[in-house]
Formats: structure tokens, sequence, C-alpha cells
């Protein structure tokens, strides 16, 4: 092709890198033009992207879970659902199980303890291993007492969660509902 | 390829040169990947691309629509991070997406926009390319693939309308999918395999997904690569003349590229933010999620939807196909099925009929013709749809009036027209012209509704109770203010009208009615005018009823007029205690005022003569229980069964038992249905707070 003469066009890039200002400024435009064209999908992107960061989960509450009766008083931790109206994105649910604890009642006393069914170590459902006559949790073997204390050798930071707990006069039984981070020896609340 | 040699060595020289000389600790890293990926090459590659006769800008329209494309991919794929594919989901989280989550708004509207933007670059491009006969020879395959590309877009266009499951994607895709099934001996399968089974639902949803954001992009990304490598093979189709020297494609036609996309980004961003900057003007408030995308009422095959119609770059097929109108199927496989696929025969042909100069100037005169024909349809379909926003109804009041004397019957229109032919034909014509003005109207009066509802679907699902698990439409089909009006259309306006008497066309309505107004029934408004003796056998209370002459209307227009036993305060306080009973307390009515109207109202010699009414021992039967009157329970009862003692009883005058089953057949109306007709007509239903939640 007879047009292909080479020309101070395409010399900047003929072994010698470009000095000539306009090819410079071309270079910065081009980039300059596609970089704003590119931006806003991108940010508008990573902006929906992480509005999960500006959500909160619902406020601590103490939740009505069982009677006081429910509960014999033998010492042994009983499983009961924590249920409570839940919002998940665009749905809300009415009065559904969020979440289990497990209540126990010493021998002729009133007051009853509330243990998160949460393990601390890494999150699993904990469980009740009524021969053995501990708490074992499935995922990593951690053992906990039947009053959430530690079994060593565990897995597990610390003991099991305490729940505030609270009987009414009626004898209903009300606990504060929360969530723990995992993995670490203190036991922090989740925001 | 005839590539100047000395560009491309020359250019190695440079990488080598650069390698050789570090420039600290970034230059080395540089170097260490450089070395064991030859990146510099290809960036290289990429970017030193001969363009002959140097840039311009006829040749941004290829990079412009792969600027596109890949906007697309961005924001398809975070829309996907919140997308939730099923029938009782889609809606719900495009909503969630456009009306809650930060920039969900924007992130949608780009997606919406731009894919718009894209079906216009498409036939921008595609006409550059034919014009410049960048599909002959050696280009042919690039021109096919090209077509294929078209395709695939069109094909996610077409999916993508569908993802958020509201009335406009729903009964545009079922159409789609309905002309799907005209393909000869695979239709039928082939449109229930797309739609998931013998129904729409949630299948429909996860394979339009599935097709939209998988399938189809990934064809498409190979499709791409295979173009632009084609592209780069055959090196840029130059138009000729040459105008300028050679130049590379960096940094020359990469900025005239950059400036299109940018360009192409503006528009779609200004698209976005018109609305904004009306509201901005008309000193509106500016709601977000009332910017970019649209979403309509959620999908709902019970309720019609008079304001489907396709995305408008797909409105010239739908008005061709009624050109096939009346024809029935094979009008509608020829319409849906062969012209098209006949002009896109033509389109894979052009590269051969292109290799003689009369082929190439029928493939410019073809593609010309094409575009000038979609856009007559198109132009066709919206003056069809929007005659009525620009058209003279009233020069028409004449046929109208004649049409509602002569009851549309063709012997009486042509006494009208004294039996002259040439008069019944002009006649005739004005009648097709009003026709079109109607149907025009009516579809913007569907497209309001449309609006109407998508609007109360959004509020709705603001609620604080949010959306139940089962969805947004078993929201939407127990809303009073959305449902209330559809039943009452459907099942009280035959007789009972439901108009504004202050509206200034409502006496021609009314006169129509054969039952009473129920605008504002049980408010101390309706109460007044039941209680005027000029109103009360007036068309908006008993006056086109049975009950006409019956005691009511003698007791209001003989007995409330003698002042002697009752004094105008007296009426009020009956009036006011009536509002209570149903609920609607007059603003200016103490509790003083409410209790002497109860006891008027019971008493035996005034209302309680006829009327049971609290603790008096009136029998039911005699008139209507005025206990709990214009109540939910009380209107529910009545629509249930208004032959019931407590209400009208034998003397019920046409109104059907809506809520009584007989032993053949369910009831007409069920409780739910009757609850929304009776809370609409007591104005009760979802209001959201002020400032939302």
């Amino acid at each position: 092709m007879s047009q292909l003469e080479p020309s101070t066009e395409i010399s900047g890039s003929d072994g010698v890198p470009p000095t000539d200002r306009r090819s410079f400024l071309t270079k910065v435009a081009a980039i300059v033009c596609g970089g704003l064209a590119t931006l806003p999908p991108v940010a508008a992107g990573i902006w929906m992207f992480l509005d999960p960061l500006s959500r909160r989960g619902a406020a601590a509450t103490f939740l009505p879970v069982t009677e006081l009766s429910s509960v014999p008083d033998d010492g042994l931790p009983r499983q009961f659902a924590v249920v409570s109206d839940r919002v998940d994105a665009w749905t809300g649910f009415a009065a559904e199980p969020i979440g289990a604890v497990y209540l126990r009642r010493e021998q002729g006393s009133n007051t009853v303890q509330a243990l998160s069914a949460t393990c601390p170590h890494a999150g699993c459902f904990v469980e009740i291993e009524s021969q053995e006559r501990f708490f074992r949790c499935p995922c990593h073997n951690s053992k906990f007492t039947f009053d959430g204390g530690m079994v060593a050798p565990s897995p597990s930071p610390r003991a099991m969660d305490d729940l505030e707990c609270s009987v009414a006069k009626n004898g209903s039984i009300a606990v504060k509902w929360q969530n723990f981070y995992t993995g670490v020896a203190e036991k922090v609340a989740r925001p | 390829m005839k590539r100047n040699q000395n560009l491309e060595t020359g250019d190695r020289n440079r990488g080598a040169q650069t390698s050789a000389a570090p420039a600290g600790l970034f230059g080395q890293l540089a170097d260490f990947f450089d070395d064991r990926t030859g990146y510099r090459a290809l960036i290289h590659e990429a970017l030193y691309e001969r363009v002959p006769g140097g840039a311009r800008w006829r040749y941004v329209w290829g990079s412009a629509l792969v600027f596109a494309f890949m906007t697309q991919l961005i924001t398809g794929l975070f829309l996907w991070s919140s997308y939730s594919a099923s029938g009782q989901t889609a809606w719900e989280s495009v909503y969630y997406i456009q009306h809650e989550m930060t920039g969900g708004w924007l992130l949608r509207g780009i997606h919406h926009v731009m894919a718009q933007a894209m079906v216009v670059l498409l036939a921008l491009h595609l006409m550059q390319v034919v014009i410049d006969g960048a599909y002959r020879a050696p280009r042919e395959v690039n021109f096919w693939l090209g077509l294929v590309l078209m395709m695939l877009v069109l094909g996610m266009a077409l999916t993508g309308y569908l993802l958020p499951w509201d009335q406009k994607g729903y009964w545009a895709t079922r159409v789609a999918t309905n002309l799907a099934s005209l393909v000869p001996v695979i239709g039928p399968a082939l449109q229930q395999v797309v739609v998931g089974g013998p129904d729409y639902g949630h299948h429909t949803v996860t394979r339009f997904f599935a097709i939209h954001a998988g399938f189809l992009p990934a064809t498409l990304v190979l499709m791409l690569v295979v173009h632009l490598s084609l592209f780069r093979k055959h090196g840029l189709c130059a138009k000729q003349p040459l105008l300028k020297p050679d130049a590379m494609f960096w940094p020359d036609q990469v900025l005239k590229d950059a400036v299109a996309m940018l360009a192409v980004m503006a528009v779609v961003l200004g698209v976005i933010l018109m609305p904004c900057l009306r509201a901005m003007l008309e000193g509106r408030p500016i709601v977000l999620g009332e910017l970019g995308a649209e979403l309509g009422a959620p999908a709902d095959p019970s309720q019609p939807y008079s304001a489907a119609r396709p995305e408008w770059y797909f409105l010239f097929l739908f008005q061709f196909l009624k050109v096939f109108e009346g024809f029935g199927a094979s009008g509608e496989f020829f319409g849906a099925i062969v012209v098209p696929g006949l002009v896109m025969g033509t389109m894979f042909l052009m590269p051969i009929l292109g290799r003689w100069q009369l082929g190439h100037r029928f493939n410019i005169a073809f593609t010309l013709a094409l575009l000038a024909g979609v856009g007559l349809l198109t132009a066709m379909a919206m003056n069809e749809d929007y005659a009525a926003l620009w058209a003279d109804r009233a020069a028409f009041a004449d046929v109208e009036k004649v049409l509602e004397e002569t009851e549309n019957d063709k012997a009486k229109i042509a006494t009208h027209c004294g039996n002259d032919a040439a008069k019944i034909a002009a006649f005739e014509a004005r009648v097709k012209k009003l026709e079109k003005i109607r149907h025009s109207q009516s579809f913007l009066n569907a497209v309001a509704q449309a609006k109407a509802d998508g609007a109360r679907a959004i509020e709705l699902a603001g609620r604080p109770e949010r959306i139940p698990p089962a969805g947004m439409l078993e929201l939407v089909r127990n809303d009073a203010l959305s449902q209330g009006p559809k039943l009452f259309a459907q099942h009280c306006a035959s007789c009972h009208a439901h108009l504004d008497p202050a509206a200034p066309e409502a006496a021609v309505g009314l006169a129509k009615a054969s039952a009473a107004n129920l605008h504002g029934f049980g408010t101390a408004t309706w109460l007044r005018g039941l209680l005027d003796p000029k109103q009360v056998a007036g068309p908006a209370y008993f006056g086109n009823t049975a009950h006409k002459d019956d005691d009511m209307v003698n007791f209001v227009q003989n007995d409330l007029t003698d002042a002697a036993t009752w004094k105008p305060a007296q009426i009020e306080a009956v009036i006011a205690a009536m509002a209570a009973e149903a609920g609607h307390p007059p603003a200016g009515a103490t509790p003083a005022v409410i209790e002497e109207g109860r006891g008027l109202v019971a008493d035996v010699d005034r209302c309680g003569s006829c009327h049971h009414f609290g603790k008096n021992e009136v029998a039911l039967g005699s008139a209507p229980d005025l206990s709990g009157w214009g109540g939910r329970e009380w209107l529910v009862g009545i629509i249930v069964d208004p032959t019931h003692e407590r209400y009208y009883g034998t003397e019920n005058d046409r109104m059907p038992s809506f809520g009584k089953a007989d032993e053949a057949a369910a009831p007409m109306l069920t409780q739910q249905q009757i609850g929304l007709i009776a809370d609409w007509l007591r104005s009760e239903w979802y209001r959201p707070a002020l400032h939302g939640h």
C-alpha cells in the first residue's frame, strides 16, 4: 500500500519515546476520557455492592422464650426456639424462629441460666451430649459443661456465651437475644 | 496482512531498550512480569495498530459498542449480586435494588439506558460498515459474525425485559414467547423449554436470567473475541480517499474512541438524570428511586395489562405484525418469522452481493430502506398509541353524538346521513378516525393506570412490615386502594356510580347510574345529600331505584322539611351521629352533638319509627338497620346479602347477594374481595407516613 509511508505522526513510536507535547496531551486526554467514561458504571456498582455496610441488625431486645414451668429444676439444659419478627432485606417474617437458646435451672432455684447455642469457636450449633453430660460442638469438638464452662482441651477460645435472662412474676422467661463475635477470647456483641 | 516491518521491529526494539534500563523497583517489577508473560508485547500489539489515513470519527462505532457491552457486563455483574431470580423474589429484589439499596437506582439506570444505547450504536455500526463496504472480501466472515453479535444483543435485550417480573415485562414476554411457538415443527416445544414449563413462573425467571446473564453474554464474548481478532487480522477498512498520513491506533484513534465513549456515557447519564433536572426546575423533591429504570406493578396473570408494549426498539416488529392482522396464525407466522428471516437472510448475503458495484449499491439501499421502514413502523406505532395527545377529539363531538343516538346501528346511521352513499362513507371515515383517537385514549389511560399501580406497589413495599414471604403480589391483591376500584368497576359500577358530585362532569355519569352514588358513602357530605329534599329523589340517591317513591324519600321531602319537628341543628346532629357511626365523624362535631343525634335516630317517633338503632326495640325488616351503619362490618354484610332482614329484606331492589353461596355455585365474590370493596368505599387503606421508613 503506497499510503503507508512512515510519517512524523508515527515517528513517536519508532524507536524513540514520544516527546512532542501534542502526542503526550493526546495520550493524557485519551486516558482521562476513557477513565471518565468507565467511572460511572464501576462507581455505581461498587456503591451498591457496599450497601450492606450501611445496614444494621435488629437491636438486642428481650424476647419471650417460654414459661418457668417448662424448665425443670434438674440442672439439665433444654433447647428452646427464640421466636421474633424478622426482616430479611425486603421480606418481613412474622413470629419466626430466629435462633435457639439452652435454658437450665438448678434444683429449687427460680433463676434461669440462658446459653446461646452458637459455639464461640466458629459459630456452629452446639449440641447436648446427654449420655456424657456435657455440650459438644459437632464441628470441631469443643466441649462445655452444662453451665457453659470450658472443658479443656478445647478449640473454643472462651466459655459458652451467657445471655441475659429475666423471669417475670408470672413465670414467663425472656432472653436478651444477641450474637457475639466468634473465635476471640473476649465476648463482644455484634452490632 | 500488509504491515510495515519497520514499525514492528522499531517498536520491539523500544521494548528491549526499556527493559535494559530498569527505573527503580517499579521498573524491575515490570521487567519481572514482562520476562514471564510478555505483556509489553501484548499491550504493544493491542495499541499499535495501523490506522491508514489517520484517526477518524467514523471509526469510533465499533469501539463505542465494545464499551457499551463492557458497561453492561460491569453493571450486570453488580446487579446480579443483588438480584434474586424467582417468581416470588424477582420483583421484590429489583424493588430493593431500585428503591432501598444505595446507588441501586443509578446502577440499574445505567444498565437499562445503556441497553437502549447499544441498540442505537448497533444500527450506526452496521450502517457504517455497509456504507463503507467493509463487508467485502476478506471481511465477509467478520460481517457475518457481526450479524450474529447483533442478534445476541437483541436477544439479551429481549430476555432482560422480563427479569424485573413486573406487569410490563411479563406481558411483553408472554407475547414474545407465544410468537416463538409459531416456529415450524419445534415451535411449541421451544416455547415450553424457554418458559420452563407449561406456564409462566419461577423457572421462566430463572431460565431467562440464565439466558440473559449466562448463555448469551458468554457466547457474545467468544464471538466478540473472534470478531475483534479478525478485525485486527484484516486491519481497519479505511474509508477512501485517505485524508491524512497513517497513524497508530494509540493514541490518536483511542482518543477519538474515548471521546465517543464519554459522549455515550454522558447521554446515558443525561437520560437517567433528566427527571431530576425537571423536578428541580419545578421545585419538586427528587426521589432517587424514581430515576433510571421504571418498575411497574408485580406480574399478575389475573390482571389485564392494556399498556403492554415491547421496548421501543422492538416497536417496529410489534407494528409490523399488525399489518398481518386478520390473516390468523399464518399471517402472524409470515410477519413474525418469514419476513424477519428473509431480511436477516438478505443481510447475510450482503458480502456476496457486494462483490458487484450494483450489489453494493443494493446493499446500501436495502440497509437505508430497512432503517427507514423501521423508523416508519416505529412512528406509526407511536402515532397509534399517542394520537389522542395531539388529536382534537372535540372536533368529533358531532360524530360521537350521532353514534350515541343511533346506537352505532348501520341502518340508523344511513337514515341520519339521508341514505346518501357519499355522506355515509364520509361519516364512516370520520368514525374510523374517532375510533383511532379512542383507542389511543384507552392506551394512554392504561399507561396512566399502570404507572399508578406501579407507584402504589412501591409504596406498599415500603411498609414497615415489609413484603410478606409469599411475595408482593399478595400485598397488591389485598390492597383496597388499587383493587377496590377494579372490583367496583367489575361488579358494582353497572348500577352504582362512584363520582364526586362536585366534579364538573359528574351529572352525566350520575344520570346513567341506576343506583346510589357511593362516592364518600358514610361521610357527612354524603348524608347531607341524602337528607336534602332536593337530592334524595335525585340520581345520586334513590332517584333511579325502586325506592324513589318509598317511605324514606317521602320522609325526607315531607317530615324533614317541617321545621317545627326537625330543627336544622337536629338534622345536623343526626348527620354527625350517623357519620360517626360509619367511622367518619365530622371534624366539628362534639360528643354532645353526636349523642344528641344518636338519640334522635333511635327515637321511635323519628328515624326509629322504621329503623332499628342502638337499643330501640324496632324489629329488623322494615328498613335497614342503622346500628353500625356504614362501618366495615355493615358494608360487608350488605354486599354479602342485601336481602338479609338487617338490610333491604324483601324490598331489595336488584342488588345481587354477592357473598351468598347457593347450592349450585360459589359466591360471586369472596369474603376477601368484599372486604376490599368495603375498605375502598370507606377510604381505608395503607398510607405511608410522611417521611417513609
